[in-house]
């Protein structure tokens, strides 16, 4: 039994896949009495030296590209947990950056810990990221290098993305991984995060989006990756991009931010969010908001944590006059510590919360604000 | 200027209802739970009645892809201001596998069929969350895609939207015919007033089978067990602000 033990477990079915091809007789995954019976086929078949030539073979046949999100300036860190989850399948990991201007983000994932080869796609038609334009070129690399997988960040880039280039493929992708149980079965969360489920994709090509907090990200500094130019597609010309209006913020940004502070709709109006950013300030937190607060106009959309919004998961979350709503908890329930402040003490944001405070926000948060500068 | 607009709508789990997973863990328990239309489709549906009022577009089909009480959907974007509905029938063994790629060949198939110019669904739906149809149906039909649109202007052979993306919003100009996908900002659905559902009633809703429109329903996907996610443990509740600083100085938070 020491010998299975040193097969990680996702390999099973492709060692199985494998030596039916091979016609090569080994150990797979089987009832006890089977096991019984093939034990002893087990030790003469499954030696050391074999085991490390398939894993070998296992890893050739295991490649994954990453479609790395980016603004021609800098790489958008959700690529590094995407790296990180493609890391995970087994195989080498390549990075397709497109773009218009695509040097500096190329020298920086060169320097990822995990990318083997970087695949660049310099034109001036990949402006905007827009997807008519980078399905083509996908394509074309998938034609070239016959990936197995293919993945993104489940950012608005990734969504929008992959499942476009999966159609193309005639594959069903798979949205907003969580965890990675073997090259071929994925967990995501359904329901607003109420149910996991697990999916086993029997696809020959695994399309899917890595939701970044389950992810830790790829370190920096150590990756030494070689860069290849790959041809640009012709522009398909039926979309175009205009313009950008993101949201200037000093604070960091909300997806990766270690504290996150969040207003809903007892905050009553926009400026009182001000009291939030106040606190935020002191934390070096970045400033969520429930729907509620989205909707009635007190900040922009961008800050929306929820089902529809952005997944969070940072040390520490302080929600305030925030009533936790299933959709709001969906974006925010994997926080490490939940902090809950809110007037009413029936609110469903208490179920959640690993510290409450049962107050009138307009006085709390001042308060504590107060507290920490001390 | 598009003619006629496809509007996908999908009957799924009241978003307000705490759902419970199945304890042979097969799924969750849709059985006897309120149903209705998709958040994002009564958004999607809004836009399409919208334009239409606005004479930009000449008529707008509602479809749903499900079992017999998907009619009940069709019926509530009728009862919204869709002109008729496509009832695609898919039940029992199919409709637990059918996922985004089999919706989209369906949907690109009855846009080819009935000659739509547009195509409006909402962003994802909140069942599977999956976040895909939209963009799946636009590449099997190889057209431009609008997704997560919080605001659409109709020009001439073009289309103006403004999409909600991570830091802010961008706007793109895209060729139609398109697919276009909703966001929660795009508009406020209206509510259905009981003489328009009667009138709802006495609108078409063709029933059309997936063989009927040559797609082929085989999934590759394979959900192997669905199951609770980890609770949180109880919390505690503190009297004062000075006491939750101090507890969260303690475990080393702040």
């Amino acid at each position: 039994m020491r010998r299975r033990q040193m097969l990680p477990h996702c390999l099973y079915r492709e060692i199985s896949l494998l030596t039916s091809l091979h016609k090569v007789h080994l150990y797979t995954p089987a009832t006890r009495t089977q096991k019984k019976h093939q034990r002893s086929n087990m030790n003469r078949v499954l030696n050391k030296s074999t085991l490390r030539s398939l894993t070998g073979l296992i890893q050739r046949f295991q490649s994954t590209l990453v479609v790395a999100e980016h603004n021609n300036d800098k790489l958008t860190p959700i690529t590094l947990n995407a790296i990180t989850a493609a890391g995970k399948l087994g195989g080498d990991v390549s990075c397709l950056v497109a773009g218009t201007n695509c040097a500096k983000v190329v020298e920086e994932i060169s320097k990822v810990q995990g990318v083997k080869k970087i695949l660049v796609a310099q034109h001036d038609s990949y402006k905007g990221a827009l997807p008519e334009e980078l399905t083509p070129l996908i394509l074309e690399t998938q034609k070239q290098f016959n990936f197995t997988h293919i993945c993104a960040g489940a950012s608005a880039f990734g969504k929008n993305l992959l499942p476009r280039v999966a159609a193309k493929l005639d594959v069903a992708p798979v949205s907003d991984i969580i965890e990675i149980k073997s090259p071929d079965t994925f967990v995501r969360t359904i329901y607003a995060g109420n149910a996991l489920s697990t999916v086993k994709c029997n696809e020959a090509v695994k399309v899917f989006t890595v939701r970044g907090t389950a992810f830790e990200a790829a370190p920096v500094g150590e990756g030494n990756a070689a860069s290849e130019e790959v041809a640009s597609t012709p522009p398909t010309g039926v979309s175009e991009w205009l313009e950008q209006n993101l949201t200037k913020s000093d604070r960091p940004e909300l997806t990766s931010a270690k504290v996150v502070v969040s207003g809903g709709r007892g905050l009553k109006s926009g400026d009182n969010f001000k009291l939030l950013y106040d606190l935020a300030d002191k934390l070096n937190a970045a400033v969520g908001a429930s729907r509620a607060a989205v909707d009635a106009g007190f900040v922009p959309n961008d800050m929306q944590v929820g089902q529809t919004g952005k997944i969070v998961a940072p040390e520490l979350y302080i929600a305030v006059g925030i009533s936790g709503a299933i959709q709001h908890l969906a974006g925010m329930k994997d926080s490490k510590t939940i902090v809950a402040i809110n007037k009413d003490p029936e609110a469903p944001i208490f179920q959640v919360a690993d510290y409450g405070l049962v107050a009138d926000l307009f006085k709390a948060v001042p308060e504590m604000t107060e507290a920490l500068s001390k | 200027m598009p003619g006629r607009v496809l509007v996908g709508v999908k009957r799924v789990i009241d978003y307000a209802v705490k759902i419970r997973v199945k304890p042979d863990n097969s799924g969750v328990v849709t059985d006897g739970v309120k149903h209705s239309m998709n958040p994002f489709c009564e958004i999607a549906v809004e836009e399409a009645v919208k334009l239409k009022e606005k004479k930009l577009i000449k008529e707008v089909v509602a479809v749903s892809c499900g079992p017999q009480q998907s009619q009940e959907t069709i019926r509530t974007a009728l009862a919204m201001g869709a002109d008729r509905g496509i009832h695609v029938e898919v039940s029992g063994k199919d409709y637990e596998n059918l996922g985004p790629l089999q919706v989209s060949k369906i949907l690109a198939a009855l846009a080819k069929k009935e000659e739509a110019q547009l195509i409006i669904l909402g962003k994802q739906a909140i069942d599977d969350d999956c976040n895909q149809t939209g963009q799946m149906t636009a590449a099997l039909l190889d057209w431009p895609q609008g997704t997560f649109a919080s605001e659409v202007s109709l020009e001439e052979n073009q289309i103006k939207v403004v999409r909600e993306i991570d830091g802010g919003l961008e706007t793109i100009r895209i060729n139609t015919p398109a697919v276009l996908t909703a966001d929660l900002r795009l508009n406020t659905p209206r509510y259905a007033t009981l003489p328009n559902i009667m009138k709802a009633k006495k609108k078409k809703i063709a029933n059309v089978k997936p063989a009927d429109l040559g797609v082929d329903l085989t999934s590759r996907l394979e959900v192997l067990r669905v199951d609770e996610p980890p609770q949180r443990e109880a919390g505690m509740k503190v009297e004062t602000v000075e006491d939750l600083v101090g507890k969260l100085k303690d475990a080393g938070k702040v």
